[in-house]
C-alpha cells in the first residue's frame, strides 16, 4: 500500500566516479519526519539526494519514493516529490508568479488551485513586494524563496532541500523555517542537508551522518551522543558539532 | 611589478585557457573515433576546396586581373568581409565587458587589468582573422592553386582586416558606453553589429533588385556605370584589392598600418575596460511586471507550459531576440523582390528559395540551441513528471511553431509566383530546421541562456555543421526550384554533413 509505505527507502545505492561518491548507502525515511543529512564536504550528501531526485544515475541499488520504485517509474516517484538545490536556479525574464505558473503547469496542477496556492506561498513567504519583479532583479534570498514557493506550491508528499538556508538572511530564513515547520505538521516529509548543525539540531528529528560515502549514524540527537560515545552536557543536552566532528573524525581515521 | 602582473604573463594564461577550451571541445570523450573524425573532415576540406575550384575555374582569368572590374569586385568583397569582421568584433568587445567568469577575481587582484584587457583586444583580432582566414581558405587556396601562389597574400590582408575592424570595434563600444551606460550598451551594440555585418550585403541586393530586378550583389558591381564612376587604377583606394592580388608593398603598408592602429587603440583604450566592466557587472533589471497576483492562471498541458515558457523567455530577453535580428535582415531582399514579383511569370523563386533556407536554417540552429540547451532552470525542468522525451519533444514544438510561423507568409507569398517553389521551400525549410534542431540535439550542453552566444564557441564543430547544412539545403532548394537535378548532389553533401556531425558529436 502506497500510503503506507515509507517516504524514503534506499537499499544499497552505489555511485561512483574516480572513486566511491555514495558507497551501498542505506537509508529509511519515515512519512512525516524532519530529516536532516549531514556529512563533511565531499562526502556523498548532495549526490545521494540527485540520485533520489532522478537526476543522476545510479550505477546500483534501490530507490523507493513513497512507495514507488524511482528507477523504475520516474515520472511517478517524480510527480510526488520536489527538489531544491543549493543554488537556486530560476528563469531571470520571468516574475515570482510566472515562475509559480509555470511549474504548475509542469505538475499539471488545476489552474484555480495553483493560483490560490501560489498567492498563499509569496504571502508566507515575504515575496508579495516583489511577485511581479523579473527573477533577474531579486536578490540571491529571493531568489531562493521563489525555488522553494515552486517546489511547495504542487504540495509534494517528499520535499528535498540540499542547504536551503545559505544566503538567507535570518528573517527569511525563519520564514523558510516556519514554512518548513508547518508542511511537515500537516505530514509531508522533508530531507534536507545543511553544514548550519544548529538548524539540524532544532529542526530535524532524526539525523544522518554521512561520510565517504557511507552512512556512519543516524538516530535523534540523543541516539547519535550515545553512538559517538559523549556524555550529556550540564544541562543535559548534547551538542551536535561535538558529536559530529567526533563521529567524522573517527571515519576518517578508520578510512 | 610582479612577474605575475605583466603582459606576457597574461598573454601565457590567456593562451593556457584558449589552448584548453580548444583541447576539450576536439577531444572530450571521442579519443576512439578520432580516425573517423579525421577523415571525415578531410573528406568534408576536400568537398569544399572542390566546390571552391568549381566556382572560381571559369571567372579566375589572369587577363582580366588587373581590370577596374576585377577591383571593384574584390575591394566589394574585401568590404564585405570586413563588414563580417567588424560585427563579430563588437560582439565580441562589447562581450567582454559584460563576461563575468574571472574578471572579479582579477580585478579584485593588484595585478594590471589594462594588460589583462590589452591581451583579451589582442586575442580578438586573432580570433577574427583566424575564423575569416578558416571560412575563406577554400577559395584562397583554390585561387593560389589555378592562378599562382601571390593569391595567398590574401590571408595577410584578412590579418590586416581583422587588426582594423578590432580596433573600429573597441573605438564603437568603448563611445556606446560613454554615451548610453552600461544598461543599454549590450543591446544597442548588438543591433549595431547585426545591422553592419549585413547592411552592406543588403544594400547591394536590395540596390540589385530595384535596379536589375535581381538578388545578384554582382549584378551592381558588374554594372557599367559603377565601373565607370569608379577611381582610377592607380587610386590607393585599390591598396587592399592589390594586396590580394599579390602586390606585396601593398600588403605590407596593409598589415602595418593595422598592426599599428590596433597597437594605438589597445594602448589608448585598455585602462578603460576594467572602469567598464565593473559598471557592467552592477547592471540589474529591475522592471516591474504588470498583472499582479489577480492575473488568472492559464489552464495548460505539461507541454503547452514549457512551450509557452520558451515563448516568454524569447519575446523578453532583448538581447537574444537581437541575435536573430541578423536572419531577419536577411530576409528584406527576398521579401522586397516578392513583393515586386508578385504574380509576374518570372524565375524569382529560384533565387528567393535557397536565401530562405538559409536563413531559416540558421535561425532554427539559434531557437533550438535555446530550447535545448539554454535552460536556466535544468533541475526543476528533470525533477518534473515529465519523461526526458516529453520534455525534449514540447522544446522542439516550441521551435517548429516558431519557424513555421515565421516562414508561412513568406511561403504563402512565394505559392503566388509558383506552387512548385513554394512547395521546395517549404521543404527546404523544413530539412533545414530538422537538420539544425538535430545537431543542436546532438551537440546539446547544460547551459543557461544568457551563455547563447557562447554557443558558437563552445563548438566549432556544431557551428559549422549548422552553417554547413543550411548551405547545402539552400543548394538543394534552389536546385529544386529550377527543376534541376543538381539537387541531389547538394541533398548527399547536406546529409553527410549531419552524418559527420552525428559522428563527432559527444556521446552522454
Amino acid at each position: 500500500m502506497r500510503s503506507q509505505a515509507n517516504a524514503l527507502e534506499i537499499v544499497d545505492l552505489r555511485k561512483t566516479y574516480t572513486r566511491p561518491a555514495v558507497d551501498n548507502l542505506s537509508l529509511t525515511i519515515r512519512r512525516g519526519e524532519f530529516y536532516a543529512l549531514l556529512g563533511p564536504n565531499g562526502a556523498g550528501k548532495t549526490t545521494t539526494l540527485r540520485m533520489v531526485a532522478g537526476l543522476l544515475k545510479p550505477d546500483a541499488g534501490q530507490i523507493s519514493i513513497c512507495g514507488i520504485d524511482a528507477r523504475h517509474d520516474p515520472v511517478a516517484a517524480k510527480a510526488v516529490m520536489a527538489w531544491v538545490p543549493d543554488e537556486p536556479l530560476i528563469y531571470d525574464k520571468l516574475d515570482p508568479m510566472e515562475y509559480l505558473e509555470f511549474v504548475a503547469g509542469l505538475w499539471a496542477m488545476d489552474e484555480g488551485k495553483a493560483q490560490r496556492q501560489a498567492r498563499e506561498l509569496i504571502d508566507i513567504l515575504g515575496l508579495g513586494p516583489n511577485a511581479n519583479t523579473r527573477c533577474q532583479g531579486l536578490s540571491k534570498g529571493m531568489r531562493q524563496k521563489v525555488a522553494l514557493a515552486g517546489a511547495l506550491i504542487h504540495d509534494p508528499e517528499l520535499i528535498i532541500l540540499d542547504e536551503p538556508l545559505t544566503g538567507l538572511d535570518a528573517a527569511s530564513a525563519r520564514q523558510v523555517k516556519a514554512v518548513l515547520r508547518t508542511r511537515v505538521a500537516n505530514g509531508t516529509t522533508v530531507i534536507m542537508t545543511t553544514h548550519i548543525l544548529e538548524v539540524a539540531e532544532r529542526m530535524a528529528e532524526r539525523i544522518g551522518v554521512i561520510a565517504h560515502g557511507r552512512l556512519i549514524a543516524e538516530g535523534t540527537l540523543a541516539e547519535l551522543s550515545a553512538q559517538a560515545g559523549h556524555t550529556a552536557g550540564a544541562d543535559g543536552s548534547a551538542n551536535l558539532e561535538e558529536i559530529f566532528l567526533s563521529l567524522t573524525a573517527a571515519t576518517s581515521e578508520a578510512a | 611589478m610582479t612577474v605575475t602582473a605583466t603582459l606576457s604573463w597574461f598573454a601565457r594564461h590567456e593562451l593556457t585557457l584558449a589552448w584548453r577550451d580548444w583541447a576539450a571541445m576536439m577531444a572530450g570523450g571521442r579519443t576512439t573515433r578520432e580516425r573517423v573524425v579525421t577523415i571525415g573532415a578531410l573528406i568534408f576540406v576536400g568537398l569544399l576546396h572542390w566546390l571552391a575550384y568549381a566556382i572560381l575555374e571559369p571567372v579566375l582569368k589572369p587577363e582580366t586581373l588587373g581590370s577596374k572590374q576585377a577591383l571593384v569586385g574584390i575591394t566589394a568583397t574585401l568590404l564585405l568581409t570586413f563588414s563580417m569582421m567588424l560585427s563579430q568584433a563588437i560582439e565580441h568587445v562589447t562581450r567582454a565587458f559584460y563576461a563575468r567568469s574571472d574578471l572579479d577575481l582579477i580585478l579584485s587582484s593588484p595585478a594590471s587589468s589594462k594588460h589583462l584587457f590589452s591581451v583579451r583586444i589582442a586575442s580578438i583580432a586573432m580570433a577574427g582573422a583566424t575564423m575569416t582566414a578558416l571560412l575563406t581558405a577554400p577559395l584562397i587556396n583554390m585561387a593560389a592553386y589555378l592562378n599562382g601562389a601571390h593569391w595567398l597574400a590574401a590571408y595577410g590582408v584578412i590579418a590586416a582586416m581583422g587588426f582594423v575592424a578590432t580596433g573600429c570595434a573597441v573605438m564603437g563600444a568603448t563611445a556606446l558606453f560613454n554615451a548610453v551606460g552600461p544598461k543599454r550598451t549590450r543591446l544597442i551594440a548588438q543591433i549595431v553589429a547585426a545591422v553592419v555585418g549585413a547592411a552592406l550585403l543588403i544594400g547591394l541586393q536590395v540596390a540589385a533588385i530595384v535596379l536589375y530586378g535581381n538578388l545578384s550583389r554582382f549584378a551592381v558591381l558588374n554594372s557599367a556605370w559603377l565601373i565607370e564612376a569608379a577611381p582610377e587604377l592607380s587610386s590607393f583606394v585599390w591598396l587592399p584589392a592589390r594586396a590580394v592580388l599579390g602586390d606585396w608593398s601593398s600588403l605590407a603598408v596593409l598589415l602595418i598600418a593595422g598592426a599599428g592602429f590596433l597597437a594605438a587603440v589597445i594602448a589608448t583604450y585598455s585602462g578603460q575596460f576594467a572602469g567598464h566592466a565593473v559598471a557592467a557587472s552592477s547592471v540589474a533589471d529591475h522592471s516591474d511586471q504588470k498583472g499582479g497576483l489577480q492575473r488568472p492562471f492559464r489552464r495548460m498541458t505539461t507541454a503547452q507550459a514549457l512551450r509557452a515558457k520558451e515563448f516568454t523567455l524569447l519575446r523578453r530577453d532583448p538581447w537574444l531576440a537581437s541575435q536573430t535580428l541578423m536572419q531577419i535582415l536577411y530576409l528584406v531582399p527576398p521579401g522586397l523582390l516578392l513583393w515586386r514579383d508578385m504574380g509576374a511569370e518570372t524565375n524569382v523563386h529560384v533565387i528567393l528559395a535557397p536565401v530562405l533556407v538559409m536563413a531559416f536554417g540558421q535561425l532554427s540552429g539559434g531557437l533550438a540551441w535555446l530550447a535545448i540547451s539554454g535552460e536556466d532552470a535544468p533541475d526543476l525542468v528533470a525533477t518534473a513528471p515529465l519523461t526526458a522525451g516529453a520534455i525534449l519533444r514540447a522544446k522542439i514544438e516550441a521551435v517548429l511553431i516558431a519557424i513555421g510561423w515565421t516562414a508561412l507568409p513568406l511561403v504563402a507569398g512565394l505559392a503566388f509566383v509558383s506552387i512548385g517553389g513554394a512547395v521546395a521551400t517549404a521543404l527546404g525549410i523544413a530539412a533545414a530546421a530538422f537538420a539544425a534542431i538535430s545537431i543542436q540535439m546532438w551537440f546539446r550542453v547544460v547551459a543557461t541562456r544568457s551563455q547563447f552566444r557562447r554557443r558558437q564557441t563552445a563548438s566549432r564543430t556544431s557551428t559549422f555543421a549548422e552553417a554547413f547544412s543550411s548551405i547545402f539545403w539552400a543548394g538543394a532548394t534552389g536546385f529544386a526550384a529550377a527543376g534541376s537535378l543538381f539537387a541531389i548532389p547538394f541533398v548527399l553533401l547536406a546529409l553527410i554533413t549531419l552524418a559527420i556531425a552525428w559522428l563527432v558529436s559527444p556521446r552522454v
